[in-house]
This record gives C-alpha cells, structure tokens and sequence, in this order.
C-alpha cells in the first residue's frame, strides 16, 4: 500500500523532471513556435492583470487598515509606508500574485491539456509530426516564467497605491510622509529578492499544470481532476518553493 | 529475419501492389496484467486495404497507435516503408510518421484552430511551403471531402460526420501513402457513414493509399471492401468493385488480442466460426 504509493509519487517526479527538462531542450532548439510563445504571453500575462490588479490593490490596503492599527498602539502611525513595502515587495507581491495565477493559469493549463490529452489531439499533434512539449508546454512555460514577475512588479505597486490610498484617507497621514516611509522600508537586496522569487514560482506553477495536464487520463472526470490538482499541487507548490527560494536568497543575498 | 525492401519514393514509384508498405513480426503488447496484442503477424500491400474486426477493447486501435510509434511493443518487430521503427525515439520517428495518415477516433480535431488551420496544420506549422501553396492545397482537400464552403468554421459548429471528414482532410493533406482510421464511422447514423465510407473508398482508389482501417460496424467494413472508385469524365463515382479489387482487401478478425479469422470478404461471409458468425449476425 505504502510501497505503490511511493512508486506512484517517484513516477510523478521522475514524469515532471523529464518534463522539465524536455522544456528546457525545447526553449534552446528548433524547431520553436514563436507565434504560440507570443500567443501565450497575451493570454498568461494581460490575461492575469485585472485579478493581479485587483489583488495587489487590496492587500495593500488591508495591510495599511490592519498595520495602521497596530502601530498606532507605539505611536508610530506614521512608519506603515514602510511596513507596507517592505512586506509587499518582499513576500506577499510574489507569493500572492503567483497564487493567483495558479488559480487562473495554472488550473487553465491543466484544463486545456487535459482534455486534448482525452480526445487524442495530443496523439494527433504526435502523428502530424508536431513534439506536444516544444507546441504547448515550451510557451506557457516561457509565458509564465518571464510575465509572474511583470505581474508581480504590477501588484506591487498597485499594492502600494491600495496602501497610500488608506494611509492618507483612513490614517490621515500625509501623503509625503507615507511616500517617504515607503522608500525608507526598501533595500536594494529586498527588491532583488521580490525580483528573483516570481522567475520560480511562475516557473513551478505553469510546468505543474503542463505535467498535471499532460498526464490526464479518464474521460472527462479525468479534465476534472486535473484542474483540481493543478491548482492544489500548484499552490502547495509555490508556497514550498516560496520558502526555499527565500531561504537561499537570505543566506546569498543579506 | 526477411528485411522488406522498400526504400523508394511514393511520389515517382509506379504503384506494385506486392510491396508490403506495414509488416508485424510477432508483436506482443500487454497493459500491467491485461493482454492486449499476442503473436500477432500481418502485412499490408501497397495499395491494398486491411480492415481489423472486432469487439471493443480487442486491442484494434492499439495496432493504429503501434503503426505510428504512439505505443511500443513490448516484443516483435514493426515496419513502415521499410524501414523497423518499434524502437525508435520519439525524435527518429518522425520522419517515419510523413508516411501516415490517422484519422482519429471521434476526429480529434484541434479545437483552437479553424478547419482550415485543422487541415493545413502539418504544411503551416511543420514545413516552409509558401503559404499560398498550402491555401490551394488545404481548398483542395476540403474540396474532396465535399467541405469547402465550411473552410472558415471552428470544429465545434459542424456536426459529427464533417468532423469526420474534416479529420480525413486533415490526414490527406501531406499526401501520405498510408491512412489509418480508427472507426471513422462510429456513432454516426448510416447515411453519414457511407459517405464516410466513400471518402476512404475515394481516397484508395484515385490517391492510391494504402489503407488501414478499424470498425466493429460491418457495414462500412462490406462498403469499403465491395466497392470501388472511378473517374469518369471528370467525375468521381462509386461502383461494385470487381473481383480483383474485392481480393485487394483483407479482413482480420482479432479476439483477446489474437488473429480469430484472415481472409477476404468472400470467405468471411462463409466462415463457419461461431464467433465470427455471432458478430456478423
């Protein structure tokens, strides 16, 4: 019982490494279909901006609510520029957007694969001549991996106007003074930080829901569940990969 | 081992109809515990027609996935054209699927793409024919299929039988020498499948392909067989085939993935099996 679930979780990753790396051989030779890459960094990255806009937007503003509040117990409303930024571009930017786009993107991919993947196009792109990882996985995964940190530069800021918006109408702190605050939180090293986080998690997110996609079977149930574990395993995923990412950027870049 | 020998191009080849174009030797294929395929040993000639019967889950469809490297035995030797290919990469085989042409179960069309793009998918995406070229020949092809005035629709606004077709065109438009389809006629009403029947008809005889073809419906099956093509001042009819061409094709009868029954149509109406005779009643 243990044993073949093991077997199955290695299959998985043995199947996802072996994606990945059809991905990676995909991007650097021909044959390359530039029109799909372009086609998906539309859908993948304007696609996704309303939900990121919205996203960031809100977060920013609780932030302020909740961290306003707080702050003011110490008298020190004036500092939530600060508070805001440095959590925004740091942590929430890239973990939050990247959680949306799993939502959106990732559970799409899973969809759209899977059921080709039921109704044999998989099999016919095969047989017209056409290797299914250089048509649909390299673009999504190039869309992804260069449009998650677009997006998450995006919700940053919008996450910063959501929080100026509460801090000067809300806190009644003045605009300058938060603005200020806002510059004052960030260091060169959290920016490279918030910047280097959404190449992998963009990254993770969609190669989960090409493999999870790919490796559909069962019919229509099958789409169904694939869309289900894409964006479970992809979420768990980003949050993991989050963590980690972190983690080796503190030790490199502090 | 006897090696076929065909290595010659389809395009300048004078049509022999003793050159075997697909051989099995011997393949076996099994899913975990659950045989599929056994021993199973066949040549297709250049030209000719095999039409493989039998229940569903014979294992019918898997030989189509074996024939263009989809699936890999896990015994036996394939060729096409020539040329081994059960052991070939996904890379090397290619070049190998130039040579076919599958029609999908249920068409398997792109759904993303319009018909047109559908048809031409292989001449726009995988070659550099100048897309002139490519137009002409995708109006071409629909235009054999009867469905040039749909050129424009998406797959999901024509009904299941010119989805069909369109999934003939699509497998027609590089001129492979070899079609496979995989129960075109399946879950389409008589008057459809004959004219489903006639396109494959049309296809053997006037394109001269050599064709493959799974079905567990009969009917089509004693179409194809019995009955032929020809141009006629400019038109293409379709008449009883004569007793030459009835001979040209072959039935197999597969059952828990042997060969049950080899033959043409002839003897398949008299064969006293039982089997056979439960599943021709």
């Amino acid at each position: 019982m243990i044993l073949e679930w093991l077997k199955a979780a290695l299959l998985e990753v043995q199947e996802y490494t072996k994606l990945c790396i059809a991905v990676a051989r995909g991007t650097v030779t021909r044959p390359f279909y530039a029109r799909d890459v372009i086609e998906q960094f539309d859908a993948i990255g304007l696609g996704s901006l309303t939900v990121v806009i919205l996203t960031g937007m809100f977060t920013g503003a609780v932030l302020a609510l909740q961290s306003g509040f707080t702050l003011d117990q110490f008298g020190a409303r004036t500092a939530v520029g600060r508070l805001v930024s440095a959590s925004m571009v740091k942590e929430l930017g890239p973990v939050l957007t990247a959680l949306m786009v799993t939502g959106r993107v990732g559970s799409g991919i899973a969809a759209e694969l899977g059921s080709m993947m039921v109704t044999d196009q998989i099999n016919a792109l095969r047989a017209l001549g056409t290797d299914p990882v250089r048509k649909l996985a390299v673009p999504r995964v190039l869309a992804g991996l260069f449009m998650v940190p677009v997006l998450t530069i995006i919700s940053n800021a919008v996450g910063m106007l959501g929080a100026w918006f509460i801090t000067v109408w809300q806190l009644r702190v003045a605009s300058s003074v938060y603005w200020n605050s806002v510059v004052d939180g960030l260091y060169m090293s959290d920016v490279w930080m918030g910047l280097i986080k959404p190449f992998f998690l963009g990254f993770v997110l969609v190669t989960i829901g090409c493999h999870v996609g790919l490796r559909t079977s069962g019919g229509t149930q099958g789409v169904g569940r694939s869309t289900t574990n894409a964006v479970v395993a992809g979420s768990v995923a980003v949050l993991v990969v989050d963590f980690f990412v972190t983690k080796i950027l503190f030790s490199v870049l502090y | 081992m006897a090696t076929p020998t065909t290595e010659r191009d389809a395009e300048t080849a004078v049509i022999d109809t003793d050159v075997p174009v697909i051989v099995f030797e011997g393949v076996d294929l099994a899913f975990d515990e659950k045989v599929i395929l056994k021993n199973l040993n066949f040549t297709v000639r250049q030209g000719h027609t095999k039409i493989f019967l039998g229940a569903s889950g014979a294992g019918k469809s898997t030989i189509l996935k074996l024939i263009l490297g989809l699936l890999k035995p896990d015994r036996g030797a394939i060729w096409v054209k020539g040329q081994r290919v059960d052991q070939l990469t996904e890379v090397e085989m290619m070049p190998v699927r130039q040579n076919l042409g599958m029609v999908f179960q249920e068409g398997a069309l792109f759904d993303s793409l319009t018909v047109r793009e559908n048809v031409g998918y292989k001449l726009y995406e995988e070659t550099a024919i100048p897309l002139p070229e490519v137009h002409a020949r995708v109006e071409e092809v629909l235009g054999f299929v009867g469905l040039a005035e749909h050129i424009d629709k998406a797959p999901s606004a024509l009904s299941g039988g010119q989805r069909r077709r369109v999934a003939i065109a699509r497998a027609m438009t590089a001129k492979p020498p070899i079609l496979l389809y995989d129960e075109p006629t399946t879950g389409l009403d008589p008057i459809t499948s004959v004219t489903i029947d006639a396109e494959i008809v049309k296809l053997r005889d006037l394109e001269e392909v050599s064709t493959i073809m799974v079905t567990h419906q009969l009917r089509d099956a004693f179409y194809v067989a019995e009955h032929t093509a020809i141009r006629e001042h400019g038109e293409v009819k379709l008449v009883p085939a004569d007793p030459a061409k009835i001979a040209e094709t072959e039935f197999i009868m597969l059952r828990d993935g042997e060969i049950a029954f080899e033959g043409d149509v002839h003897e398949l109406r008299a064969s006293p099996d039982p089997y056979l005779k439960s599943f021709l009643s």
